[in-house]
Formats: structure tokens, sequence, C-alpha cells
């Protein structure tokens, strides 16, 4: 089960809850699975996103494996100047 | 309205060897050697006399050539960063730029460059405070100033020790 | 994957291969570039900082013999695209459209309205004057205060504030965005503390600085292809915003980057190139525009100026156990402030059991902010760094011990989540603590401060190729604008791989059409992730020489070793002659055809850096005048590919700080005009105000990439602010909430302590 953390804007679409555990094998599927349970969670929101695996910041996180005790966090993207 | 103004015609010495070039009478010498001679060595940072960037020496003078006529140019001698270098050969501050690595962007360097050789031909034996306060007038975001003084310093003292 | 540390390479200080062009004049930036019968470009800009656009009449300007085109707000149909640059969520660019080239309203003094192409630069200006606007001005919003005030002037009336609003945060409003971070119980957090400190912070808007203007040539054909010369740090960003905001098909659209005069993130956006393409597309003929230093100032992206209130709290053995922050930082004339950025950095070098922090993106009529390095993190930093150094002497505890007790370390969780990996936080402050700079005396009138910083460090995408030539030398070819020694460093790294002398590398910046995609020369993450796909082709150029001496030899892939720029038999007893790159590389049309090695990466964001800095100030007390006398930096660079380039970065970074902590500040009149938009009075620190900076670089290695290398380029601009701060206070007993700490603001405040009962006035630390 990955340990996920999610970001401010998925607040309101979830009733305030902000950390739940879901058992997925890619964040593609993970993903899938927070749309089909908060429908308020648009396809643009996580766009917005990286998603931190493990202490990894990842910009193109979707079909990257987590593992059966990750730590998922979606954070805003940073570029830097 | 803009009306037809007839140009100047300008005949000079640049880096030794003579240039003529036609400018308009507010033209700078800044934009003269950019724009009608083609020498792009001299950059544009702010044309108010403030960065530096345009660093030239006129008749050995260091002056910032944005706040210079293009037409005063008549008959005098002009030095830009194209005409350091001697025969091939880098003069010691170019050469200690490159072993300090005093440049990262690099957009200031011709004028540092320049002014440091004017500095040097001024006081070849110069103290760091000499040497930062006479470079005030040059301003590098880059650096931080450190290594394009280290290599002032080095150049002064590769140039004593060589006219010893 | 397993870090290296033995280099033959790395870790020299070769001279850099764009040196000689750069010490003579020859290398070529932006405003170096002309065309055959080339047109001149100029802008029309708005004197207003709030205004409609009621019309706009062009006919005089039209009329003007020599002008050849003119462009307004209509000629660009506004876009609902964005583009993905991979950080900071997407760019906006109806936003960056609107803010090139003006539609319904002026919203900030310089935005501009019009632009015209002629057959030189003082006809178009003539021209840009002919141009007939009007205006109907509109009050404009020029502090946060105002901005948020209940009848506070709306930029856009149909903004509503993203991410997570309060209750109240409805109806018309210049809050673009607000959001939190938060753990554990932040007021039972501080009802435990023994000390609690609170204090307001202000920083100024800032410009980059970059020495060189903003500089453009787009040329586009009656064939619909478009070539554009620029001055950017993100050529691929340029071609992507471009086909964006003028509707056009990016496939079309050719970006050839030109030296770069400096960027810190004000080059990342594009203000010229739309303007310059459609001039060139009505004019059928190239334009060339450049800006001058006013409008440097006036008309690119600054960053934000903040309003930060912050509070920590400790126990009274130094134990941080609680802290909250309300963050406001101004967006300029359209959302995207580094808010988000601020309220992840502010804490994250201390593990602090409870805190709240919120924070704000607000529009208001100053120009659209800009990234400038290590966006938001400087001004968050002052903040909780300020507060720090109090606690720090409230509680009589060395200001660098109170930081190590609660420095972050490996499998710490970060304050916006994630836990961080290995990290040098602690490595750097007992480095700064062993430095003799910390132990040397003070002399009257002088105080010392130190500060920490954090910044995260990006990755993304970037691709490399590295070809050998028959020769034995090699080619490398990436597309990120060099802006301060990378092609050096690649040149480094792809010796290390092959086994070649630097000298025989040739590093390459190429453009749109002749690199593999590639993003933005920012983030710290060239040498990163651009240094990371260049180290995977220059393996894949070795595989397959290694291969080609198999090959030759008729042995099997695994009888064959590359060692020390040779391929060599592992047969026993096998007296083969090891085949040297430059043998193999002399025979390749014979053996099977040219070598290339390729590589692409979408790197993780992994690898933060952190920072920290001795500043001694010495001020005089009858003139409020301060001047550094010494500054020492230390960092953690995982690993120094270039040392004297990653030197060049923390002198540069520091450098800036400074100049933001005691002099920088956009200072606006009260019809919201710049009153000093040029060098002379937007005053950046020269070589007499600096003393030498003294570098010491830490290397904990950065697992996530093969060197261990961090990014290095802007975490050295986030303690400067708090370093010099702090030493202020050790040095007249005063606490500056606000910067800069210009000599007029010192002299009122110590005259004004003159009054008060005696502070005892600390000359050290």
């Amino acid at each position: 089960m990955a340990r996920v953390f999610l970001s401010n804007e998925m607040l309101s679409g979830t009733g305030g809850l902000d950390v739940l555990d879901i058992d997925a094998p890619r964040v593609h599927e993970l993903v899938a699975q927070l749309v089909a349970r908060f429908p308020r969670l648009t396809p643009e929101m996580f766009d917005r996103l990286a998603v931190a695996i493990d202490g990894e910041i990842h910009n193109d996180a979707d079909y990257l494996p987590l593992a059966a005790d990750s730590e998922v966090h979606f954070v805003p993207r940073i570029a830097g100047g | 309205m803009v009306t037809e103004v007839s140009r100047i015609h300008v005949d000079t010495t640049i880096n030794s060897e003579p240039v003529e070039f036609l400018c308009d009478g507010s033209q700078s010498l800044l934009s003269a050697l950019r724009d009608e001679v083609g020498l792009t060595g001299t950059k544009e940072g702010c044309s108010t006399g403030d960065c530096g960037a345009c660093s030239i020496l006129l008749d050995g003078r260091l002056v910032p050539s944005c706040l210079v006529l293009a037409a005063e140019a008549q008959g005098r001698s002009v030095t830009t960063i194209e005409g350091i270098a001697q025969d091939g050969h880098l003069h010691p501050v170019q050469q200690q730029f490159l072993q300090h690595a005093a440049l990262q962007c690099g957009i200031c360097t011709p004028g540092f460059i320049v002014a440091a050789k004017a500095l040097l031909d001024a006081i070849p034996n110069p103290t760091e405070t000499e040497a930062r306060y006479w470079l005030a007038g040059n301003l590098c975001r880059c650096t931080g100033y450190d290594k394009i003084i280290r290599a002032v310093m080095d150049a002064a003292a590769e140039t004593q020790k060589a006219t010893v | 994957m397993s870090t290296r540390h033995q280099f033959e390479y790395v870790g020299t200080r070769p001279i850099r291969h764009d040196g000689m062009d750069k010490v003579t004049g020859r290398a070529a930036f932006g405003a170096d570039f002309s065309l055959p019968g080339m047109l001149y470009g100029a802008v029309l800009r708005s004197p207003h900082a709030h205004a409609r656009i009621v019309s706009i009449d062009t006919t005089a300007a039209e009329a003007l013999p020599g002008v050849k085109a003119v462009v307004t707000g209509r000629d660009i149909a506004k876009t609902n695209k964005k583009v993905y640059l991979g950080g900071e969520g997407a760019l906006d660019l109806a936003d960056m459209g609107d803010n090139a080239l003006a539609h319904e309203k002026a919203l900030y003094h310089g935005h501009a309205i019009a632009a015209v192409a002629a057959s030189s630069l003082e006809i178009a200006q003539e021209a840009a004057r002919l141009i007939r606007v009007d205006f109907e001005v509109l009050e404009p919003a020029m502090t946060l205060e105002r901005a948020l005030a209940k009848d506070a002037p709306i930029l856009h009336p149909e903004m509503t504030t993203g991410g997570k609003p309060l209750e109240h945060m409805t109806g018309p409003t210049n809050i673009a965005a607000r959001m939190e971070i938060k753990r554990g119980d932040v007021e039972a957090g501080f009802a435990e503390a023994d000390l609690v400190v609170e204090h307001e912070f202000r920083t100024p808007m800032v410009h980059q600085g970059y020495i060189e203007p903003h500089a453009t040539v787009a040329r586009a054909g009656a064939d619909g292809r478009i070539v554009v010369w620029t001055t950017t740090q993100a050529p691929f960003l340029v071609r992507d915003a471009c086909a964006g905001i003028l509707h056009l098909d990016a496939a079309n659209i050719r970006v050839i980057p030109s030296e770069i005069g400096g960027g810190f993130g004000g080059k990342i956006p594009v203000y010229l190139e739309p303007l310059a393409i459609v001039l060139s597309k009505k004019s059928g003929r190239p334009v060339k525009m450049v800006m001058d230093r006013d409008e440097v100032f006036r008309a690119t992206g600054p960053t934000s100026g903040c309003h930060i209130t912050m509070k920590l709290g400790a126990k009274r053995d130094g134990t941080l156990v609680a802290a909250s922050a309300s963050m406001w930082y101004e967006a300029g004339a359209y959302k995207g402030s580094p808010f988000g950025a601020a309220a992840m950095c502010a804490l994250a070098c201390y593990n602090i059991p409870n805190f709240f922090v919120e924070s704000h993106d607000v529009v208001l009529n100053k120009p659209k902010v800009a990234a400038y390095r290590a966006p938001g993190s400087p001004m968050a930093t002052f903040a909780t760094e300020s507060l720090v150094d109090e606690i720090a002497r409230r509680l009589k505890i060395d200001p660098i011990e109170l930081r190590l007790k609660n420095a972050v370390a490996s499998g710490d969780h970060a304050p916006y989540g994630p836990k961080y990996g290995p990290i040098g936080l602690k490595q750097v402050l007992e480095a700064a603590q062993a430095h003799p700079h910390w132990s040397a005396p003070l002399k009257p009138n002088q105080g010392r401060g130190v500060a920490c910083g954090f910044w995260f460090n990006a990755g993304m995408n970037s691709s490399a190729t590295v070809s050998v030539d028959s020769d034995g030398s090699a080619t490398v070819v990436t597309g990120n604008p060099d802006i301060g020694g990378m092609r050096a460093a690649q040149a480094l790294m792809v010796s290390e791989e092959l086994g070649i002398p630097v000298e025989r590398v040739r590093p390459v910046v190429a453009d749109t059409d002749t690199a593999g995609y590639t993003d933005l020369t920012a983030g710290s993450r060239v040498c990163y992730a651009t240094g990371m796909a260049v180290i995977n082709a220059a393996e894949d150029a070795r595989e397959q020489l290694r291969l080609r001496a198999a090959k030759v030899w008729k042995l099997e892939p695994d009888q064959v070793v590359w060692e020390h720029g040779e391929a060599r038999s592992l047969i026993a007893g096998d007296d083969r002659q090891p085949m040297t790159l430059a043998t193999i590389a002399s025979t390749l049309a014979k053996t099977g055809g040219p070598i290339i090695g390729r590589a692409s990466v979408n790197a993780p964001m992994a690898g933060p850096a952190f920072s920290a800095n001795i500043c001694d100030l010495e001020v005089d007390p009858d003139t409020g005048c301060s001047k550094v006398v010494r500054y020492t930096t230390v960092q953690d660079a995982g690993r120094a590919v270039h040392p004297s380039f990653v030197e060049g970065q923390m002198q540069g970074g520091a450098s800036q700080g400074i100049g933001w902590a005691l002099n920088e500040e956009y200072v606006f009149n009260a019809k919201g005009a710049m009153e000093n938009a040029g060098f002379l009075d937007y005053r950046m620190p020269v070589a007499s105000d600096l003393p030498m900076i003294d570098t010491v670089i830490v290397e904990v290695a950065n697992p996530s990439h093969p060197y261990g290398v961090r990014g290095v380029g802007e975490v050295p601009i986030v303690p400067p602010l708090a370093a010099v701060a702090n030493a202020m206070r050790g040095a007249t007993g005063v606490r500056f909430g606000q910067l800069p700490m210009s000599p007029p603001r010192v002299l009122a405040e110590l005259e004004a302590r003159k009054e008060e009962p005696a502070v005892a006035l600390s000359s050290g630390s």
C-alpha cells in the first residue's frame, strides 16, 4: 500500500482528506483510483503537479513503478531561474 | 517629422588602422563602432555611462563610448577590445582572465579588459583597493568581482616580472 | 546507480573552450547579430500603470516614410494554450502573450501597446511616438496593501483565487492563489515553547540585473519558415511559446540562441520574440529588436516584492518546536509569483514538528515577475534566518550550534512532504564553523552574521549526442545556452568517459532544429540533468567503440574491455596491442561507419543543495553607510565538475544577495512609474563595494547522478539576505525586517535609537 499525501488544491475535492493508502503498481493507476474515488479531482490538477516517490520528485511520474511501501507526495512543480 | 540630416564623415584610427565611417550628428561612438564599422566586441549595457560595458580607449584614455559622440573620433585614436591582443598574442590581462575563470557569461569582459589594460598602463603595480576603485565603473553581475580582481592583480605581477 | 569517486579529468580547471572568443570580443551575443535587409523595431509602451485601451490609431505611424509594419494587440488573437515547462505549473501563454503586447488593458507602466518596424531605429521610434492611444486611465494598485484592500482596483475581473482559498476569498479579487503547508499542531507547539519570536519582513521588487539587454532578430520567410536569433535561457521554450502565442506551427519555427549575457531566470519568458516575428511577417523583411536599459527595468520580469510575518518558537535548549508564517508575494500584472516555492523553502533547513505556513500570489500594477535565481527562497529564508538569529541571541546559543541542533539530514521529511535523500546541510554548517572567518576578531562598528539556505535543484528533459571524429576528437552537442561555463564542464565529462584530453573535445550549443529537445538553462539543472545526458551519450559512444574493436579483432563483445581511452583484449596471454580511440576513429569508415552516442533524460528533481554564508559588515554610524568587509560562502555541490565555475556561481549569487540586502529596490512614484530605471540609481554592487569572497565546496554525493553532481547555480543567492541582516544586527543592534538596508534607512534607525533607552550594541556574534 503506497501512502499518498495530497496537495492543497485536491483537498476541496476529497472533503479535506489529505493522506490515504492506495494499492497501485504505478502512479498512473494510483491517479486513476484517486479520480475514480473523488470525481471532483480533475486531470488538469494532476498536470500541474510533480510527484515525489520516496524522496525523488518527478515531473513525468505516470509510468513509474511504486513499491509496496512507497511514500508518494503530490507537490507543486518547481523549475527555478 | 523626420527630416533629412546630412551624415558626418569621420576619419579616425581604430586599433592602429586608419578607418573612415559615416555617422549622424547625435550618434554615439559606441553605435558607430558597432553599426558603422562592424566592431561588435564593444557592448551596450545601459547607454548612460553607468555600466562600463562600452569601455574603449580614446587617445589612450579610458572612456565609456556611449557618452562619446562618434564625430569626436575625428583625427583621434581609438582602441577597442579587438585591438588589445597584439600580433596574435593575448595581453596578460586577457590571459589571466582565462586562467582565473574571471568570466561567466562574458558580456562585461570586453569592457573589463579594456579598463584593466588602462589601469595597468596608468598604475603598473596597483593595490587591490586601487584596482577595485579603478574598475568600479565596470559592472559585472555574474562573478562578484573576486576572480576578476585576482586576474588583474596577477596580470600586474606578470607584467612587473617581465619588465624587471 | 553507484556513484563514481575517482576521476582523471572531472575536478580539474581547464580553460573554457569559448574563452578566447569571450576575451577578444569575438563572441556573438544577441545584439551582435545582423541580417541583410534588416528592419529595426521599436515598442510603444504604456505611460499609465493601469488603464483600459479604448482605441489605437496607427495611421500617422504607418504613413511615416521608412515604416514597413505596425502591430498592436488587434493583430494577435489571444490564446488559451499553455506550455508545460515542467516546472511551476504550466506557463500560461495567454498571460505571456498579453504581457508581450497588451489587448484590453495596460497593466503596468511600460506595458507594450504597439510595435513598429522601420528602416532605421530612429524612424521606428519616431513612428511609435505618432501612434495615438485613447486610454481610460484607472487607479493603479502599487502596493500589496492597496491590491488587497476591500476597494482595491481589480486587475483581472475574471480572476478567482486558486489552490486553497479561504472561505471569504470570493468575488472580484487580486489574489490569484493561496497555498498552505502544515505539520503537527502549531498552537500546541507554541504553547510548549520557552521563547517565541515574531517579526514582519518586507522585501522590495528587485531585478536580476543582467548586463546584456534582451535582443532578437526574427526572419519570417514567404514559405512560412521562421528563424529567430535571440538571447535566451530557453530556445525550445521560445519556439513553443511563440508558436502558441502567435497560433503558428512550432515545426516551422527555428530558434537559434546567441551567447547570453546573463539571465538568472529573467531570460526565460519571451518579450521581443513574438513582436519581431509578427513584424517580420507583416513587412516581409528580417526585424531586429533590442531593448534599452530603461525598458529592461520597466518591462521585463523582476522578482516579487513581498510581505512576510513569521513566528518561531523554541525550547530553552534551542530546539525549534513551532513555526508559523503568512506570506504575500507580488506577482506583478499577471498571476505567477514564486509564492509556492517560498512556502516550501522557508523551513526546509530544519526539523520543526509543528508548523503552519500560508502563502499568497497577488497581482498588482507592476511588471509581470519572472524567475530570479531560486525564486521565492531568498525572501522566505531572510525571514526564517533572521528569527533563528534572534533565538540564538536571546538564548545565548552559538548561531551555528543552534542551526546544527535543528538541521535536517538524510531521512528527515522536507516541510513540503517527501523525505530527503543524502544531503549536506550539517556538513556545510560544520565547514562554516571550522572556517577561520567564524572565529576571527571583529573591529569596532563591525558585526558578523551567519545564515543558511536551501534550493530544490530541478531535473527535467535534456538530450545530448557525442560523436567521435576521425581524428580521434569528439563533439558533444546539447541544447542549453551556456551562461556560466557549462560547455567546459560537459567537455570534462566527455573526456572522463572517453579517456581523451579535454582539449580534444568540442562542446557545442545547438539550436531547436539541431539539438534534441532540451529544457531551459535554469533551475540549477544543466550540470546535473544535461550532464547526465552527456555522460550517458558518451557511454553510448564508448560502448560502440568497444564493440567496433571487438568486431575488428573478431572477438566476442565480452572479450573486450574499454579502459583509459583504449580497447583491450581480455584473452589471457593475448599479444594484441590495445586499440586507442584515435586508432578506431581513424578507420571508422572502413569498419562500419560513423559512431554517434546519444542519450536523453527526464531527470527527477533530486539532489537539493544547502549553503551557509558568513558576513562581516562594518557600519558607519554617522552616515548609515555599510561595507561588507569579509564574506565566506560554503556550499554542498555534490561533485564539482569544474571547481572554478562552481566557485563563480557561489561568488556571483552572494554578490547579488548582498545587493538585494543593502541597496537594490524598485522605487515607484505615485503614478506607478519606476523612478530609478537605470544602473546609476538601481544600485548593484560594484568592485569597490565587495571584498574577496571566500568559497568552500563541500561534496556530499547526490546518488541520482553518476558523478554525484548537485545543481549549484541558485542556492548561492538564498542565505546572503539574512547573513547581511544578521551582521547588521550585530553591528548596530537593529533588527531590520525591511530591505534594502540602505544608508538613509540605517541612519534613520540609528538616530531613532539615540532617542530611546540604550540597547546594548554588540560588536560581534
